[in-house]
């Protein structure tokens, strides 16, 4: 089978329309999802039962079904719910965009709170007992010490969880809204063409979740000066020293 | 719902054990692929090791759907290629148990590939020199000392997958397969209830992925008997 270029090329500035979409469904969805996940996490690490109690059941719920059937219950679902269908929120609830926004946001919440909680007890209880002799409020150490080395600890797993994001806003194409997915299924089915439908949609999401890695690798070559390899870093700049002599 | 004859219990219950059918076959399917690829990448050819590598990196860099479409309307074109040669007309669809089976086998062949290569980077360096040094032909070597101490490393990250693909499993309803997520679909479409229906298929997805979470911890204390604890 030869490859048609020209189809090719169609059928990549077809599937290109559909980026803005799904980048706009991913980033709200990890944005509210992760404000969720961060008074989710402060639950699970307070140690009160009835705090920590409702957000394992919450994770538990989220991460024990299939997306697709958390995006069904909240488009299909709700409107069985006569009082729902009348309220203020349906506006919201009837349009296929928002009900994917909110399924993703709480999928993605139970998943990014375990995350935010391993970042959180993996501070080292020796910062917290220096910053409390020093005499720090608990704002203060909260803010100074606990978040920034917990946030940079967890940049590794949220780098996964955001290309997990970045994948999963495919299945708002199962409630007809149009993004990457959503147009290469409708092409497969007109063209008969799958493999180089595939191979377009397929490119377009591993060039964006390769940006999303490189990004979140230089955050973390950002955020952790530490880890940086003293020598090699001053081999290189002696090298480039060298070079220009 | 409910269990009377008019009920939608008993299509539920056959729709879950379609789902854990489906979820089982493409799960081993993966794990097939998972050991082909993990081997790849543990090869002495640089070739096999960069088509592991491409494999795992483009499959899990690509949502799952588009390779059940794939996988759906690419056997069917091929089908109906073969179909029309001889006399048949039109569109004929692959079956969808098959078509699905595979979809999810490739994808989670890819994530069981990375799960396996980290179990066999966390053996010890100097038990393999140490069966070498006995004189170990390497497929003893495998059997009797990679292979089981492996299994044992791989067990957590192998019930991830498994959770994977069984909410993946879910996708499937999109290609026809009348497992657990369709049914709900067709019964939410003749009782325009379809809050009651997803939400218990919601519960039975729950119940499968506590039960067998449950299954692989108990898996997993089996096979850390014995095995001393750092922390």
């Amino acid at each position: 089978m030869a490859l048609d270029l020209p189809f090719l090329a169609d059928t990549f500035l077809a599937l290109l329309t559909g980026i803005p979409l799904a980048l706009q469904l991913a980033a709200t969805s990890i944005i509210a999802g992760g404000i969720l996940a961060f008074g989710l996490a402060l639950m699970r690490v307070s140690g009160r039962w009835w705090l920590d109690g409702p957000a394992q059941i919450y994770i538990f719920i989220f991460r024990g079904t299939p997306l697709l059937v958390q995006i069904y219950i909240i488009y299909y679902g709700l409107s069985q719910f006569e009082m729902l269908r009348h309220s203020f929120a349906w506006p919201f609830l009837r349009e296929a965009y928002w009900c994917a926004v909110i399924a993703l946001a709480l999928n993605t919440a139970a998943y990014s709170a375990e995350i935010i909680r391993g970042g959180l007890i993996s501070v080292p209880a020796g910062q917290v007992e220096a910053a409390r002799a020093c005499g720090m409020s608990n704002t203060t150490l909260f803010r100074r010490i606990v978040l920034p080395l917990a946030l940079r600890q967890m940049l590794p797993a949220y780098s996964n969880e955001i290309i997990l994001m970045t994948k999963s806003t495919a299945l708002a194409s199962t409630i007809t809204l149009m993004e990457i997915t959503g147009i290469a299924a409708k092409l497969i089915s007109a063209s008969y063409r799958p493999v180089e439908v595939f191979i377009c949609a397929g490119a377009i999401y591993l060039t964006i979740n390769f940006i999303v890695a490189r990004l979140f690798a230089g955050l973390e070559y950002v955020s952790t000066p530490e880890r940086r390899t003293p020598s090699a870093m001053g081999c290189a700049s002696e090298t480039r020293k060298e070079c220009h002599v | 719902m409910g269990f009377s004859p008019e009920g939608w219990g008993y299509d539920m219950l056959a729709a879950t054990g379609m789902t854990v059918s489906v979820a089982i076959s493409g799960f081993l399917a993966g794990g097939i692929l998972g050991c082909l690829g993990a081997a790849a990448t543990f090869s002495r050819f640089a070739a096999l090791r960069f088509v592991a590598a491409s494999y795992t990196t483009v499959l899990r860099g690509i949502p799952d759907l588009l390779v059940i479409y794939l996988f759906y309307f690419g056997s069917s074109s091929v089908i109906s290629t073969v179909a029309a040669m001889f006399g048949a007309q039109g569109f004929v669809g692959a079956p969808a148990f098959l078509t699905g089976t595979l979809a999810i086998g490739v994808v989670s062949g890819a994530y069981q590939t990375q799960v396996l290569r980290g179990a066999v980077l966390a053996l010890s360096k100097g038990e393999i020199e140490a069966g070498r040094a006995y004189g170990m032909p390497p497929f003893l070597l495998f059997r009797r000392i990679i292979l089981p101490q492996a299994a044992r490393f791989a067990i957590p990250g192998i019930g991830n997958v498994w959770q994977l693909v069984l909410k993946e499993s879910a996708l499937i309803s999109v290609i026809g397969l009348v497992e657990l997520m369709r049914q709900a679909q067709i019964g939410a479409g003749s009782t325009r209830q379809p809050f009651s229906f997803y939400l218990t298929a919601a519960a039975l997805y729950l119940t499968i992925t506590f039960v067998s979470g449950r299954g692989f911890r108990i898996a997993e204390q089996r096979a850390m008997r014995g095995v001393r604890k750092a922390v």
